[in-house]
């Protein structure tokens, strides 16, 4: 009764694409202002129940404002934390990485001691630390997340590159006088892409909710701005009398989060067939 | 052994310091950390004697000495809410709520998956074995503070009160929140064991053990379990850090007083000297956890001293 892994991983991707697709048709689609509140539809129930209203297909929150158009923005938050803050985790972690296990001595030295302390750090910890004192905001929360996820990758550059720097194609490519810069590029970087593919994805998923986690303790993304997070720390206080602002925004994480996995799962077991199977 | 042993003290050692100087700079990121160290209504004539009272007129050096040698001994000031100890304060937060709600979800996360790993790998294909897999990638694709919300929604909400959604004290109120934070590292052990066990299954001494007509329960417990074991130690240690930080969004899902919500009531206020101190102590605790866990994994598994030398 096993379904086939690349079927699965279809069904993600199409759940990525889907998404990514309502966020950009946000404004055509949504059916209000996500920000407009209406005092007197205030709580009012999913179309379905008794009270519904097919203007508000998921209800409203507790300042009237439409619950679905809500998840339409928020999509774009979720997204552009997600992809930007593991691009930039990862651009300056090969950076590093390649450079770490090219040159190797003090400065591999240097950088994955570093590396070792930032990880005895909860990355959660230290998000809310810097963030307390930066302040928060989209920009900010990209940065943090990216400036704290860069070891992993560059971990695995740096393996892969310690491992090749002394094949005889990397060797061949010097003795025809090829520059570090060019062999880096040309020759190692080909070789680290596909863990770094792998790692990058899961990482994506992670991302959206470390933003969703920070955005509900109230540190991500403030309000008005409609994001998952701060629509579910919007709605607990209201799961006696509006558990639709509660249920909503953690299936739509959900969905995406486990669109983005099978689709991980799928990439690993094809790219990288070395890196180990964790499920 | 004795050298692997003082090689992960060192090694400890000096994360310790990494993390001592990343906390003494975090508050100076922005530039005036007396802004920062103060009462937020704070005026600026106020704001400068707090600098002068602080020492943070000093040159950055002398302060950094300083602070090396009171961060370790726990002190990071006082605390701007509270005026006293920010130390305490948190200490006071971490003992007994926070440990009692990490201690019981680790109970959970390494406890129950053995059997159900187990079962898992010795019925390959079956029930136990698919829910597992389904399990471990849903929970680990929702954030655990929605996990725990919905759970609320059904013990305390739809099913009239089974279990309490909020507070502290009695053994039912660590039901939820223990469970909530257990859930995924729990789904995720079933499948490690049961990976571990499907390759351990296949050894020689596996075989050899099972010809000699060993009972099938000892042969999988005291002859392929063990051996499986090891890679399992080193996540229950990972888990364990993983379930500080969890304990951040679930202490506030839950309204549990622990040093988890502490830090994240702290930052509203801008109580910096607790933020401080609950940082160092986080990190601290992290660093306990691995140097524990390689250590135990030197004395399991001798490959270990030689190879282990990661975080």
């Amino acid at each position: 009764m096993r379904v086939p892994r690349d079927r699965v991983a279809l069904v993600g991707l199409a759940v990525i694409v889907i998404s990514a697709a309502l966020a950009t048709l946000a404004p055509a689609l949504a059916p209000a202002d996500p920000a407009r509140n209406d005092l007197l539809a205030r709580l009012t129930p999913p179309a379905w129940m008794a009270g519904g209203s097919w203007a508000h297909p998921l209800g409203t929150d507790t300042l009237g404002r439409d619950v679905v158009s809500r998840l339409l923005y928020g999509a774009r938050v979720s997204l552009i934390v997600g992809f930007s803050a593991v691009v930039l985790a990862g651009v300056l972690g090969v950076l590093l990485g390649l450079v770490s296990g090219y040159y190797g001595g003090r400065l591999d030295d240097a950088l994955m001691r570093l590396g070792d302390v930032q990880l005895a750090f909860p990355a959660l910890v230290l998000a809310i630390a810097v963030l307390a004192v930066v302040g928060s905001g989209l920009g900010n929360v990209v940065l943090v997340l990216g400036v704290t996820g860069w070891v992993t990758y560059a971990r695995i550059a740096r393996g892969e590159t310690l491992s090749l720097r002394h094949r005889e194609f990397v060797e061949g490519a010097r003795a025809l006088g090829a520059r570090d810069a060019e062999i880096l590029w040309r020759h190692v970087l080909p070789n680290v892409l596909p863990s770094i593919t792998v790692v990058a994805t899961f990482s994506v998923a992670r991302t959206i909710i470390a933003e969703a986690s920070l955005s509900f303790l109230g540190l991500g993304i403030p309000p008005p701005a409609p994001s998952w997070g701060a629509m579910l720390d919007e709605g607990r206080n209201y799961l006696t009398t509006g558990w639709w602002l509660a249920l909503f925004p953690g299936l739509a994480i959900l969905a995406v989060v486990l669109g983005i996995n099978v689709v991980g799962d799928w990439l690993r077991d094809t790219l990288d067939p070395r890196l180990e199977r964790g499920l | 052994m004795r050298a692997f042993l003082l090689r992960r003290l060192v090694h400890a050692v000096f994360v310790v310091w990494g993390v001592v100087t990343v906390v003494f700079f975090l508050v100076r990121l922005t530039g005036d950390p007396a802004a920062l160290l103060v009462d937020p209504s704070a005026t600026r004539e106020e704001i400068a004697q707090a600098r002068h009272a602080l020492g943070l007129d000093r040159p950055l050096l002398v302060q950094y000495a300083e602070f090396l040698r009171a961060a370790p001994l726990g002190d990071f000031g006082l605390s701007l809410r509270e005026r006293r100890p920010a130390m305490r304060t948190v200490l006071e937060h971490f003992w007994p709520a926070t440990a009692q709600l990490a201690f019981a979800a680790l109970v959970l996360a390494v406890v129950v998956p053995i059997p159900l790993g187990v079962i898992a790998a010795t019925h390959r294909n079956g029930v136990l074995d698919h829910a597992s897999r389904l399990g471990a990638l849903f929970l680990q694709s929702m954030p655990s503070f929605w996990l725990g919300l919905m759970l609320i929604l059904l013990f305390a909400v739809a099913l009239g009160g089974l279990l309490p959604a909020f507070g502290w004290g009695t053994p039912s109120h660590l039901i939820l929140p223990a469970l909530t934070l257990a859930a995924a590292p729990l789904a995720q052990n079933v499948r490690l064991i049961r990976a571990g066990m499907l390759e351990v299954l296949q050894h020689d001494y596996v075989r050899t053990a099972r010809a000699k007509g060993l009972a099938e329960r000892g042969v999988i417990y005291r002859h392929a379990f063990r051996n499986a074991a090891g890679p399992f130690l080193t996540v229950s240690g990972l888990s364990l850090g993983f379930m500080l930080s969890g304990t951040i969004v679930i202490e506030t899902v839950f309204s549990w007083p622990g040093m988890g919500r502490l830090i994240v009531q702290a930052v509203p206020g801008r109580d910096f000297p607790v933020i401080q101190a609950a940082v160092f102590l986080f990190a601290l605790v992290f660093v306990a956890v691995n140097l524990v866990v390689d250590v135990l994994q030197g004395l399991l598994d001798p490959r270990a001293r030689v190879f282990g030398g990661g975080a």
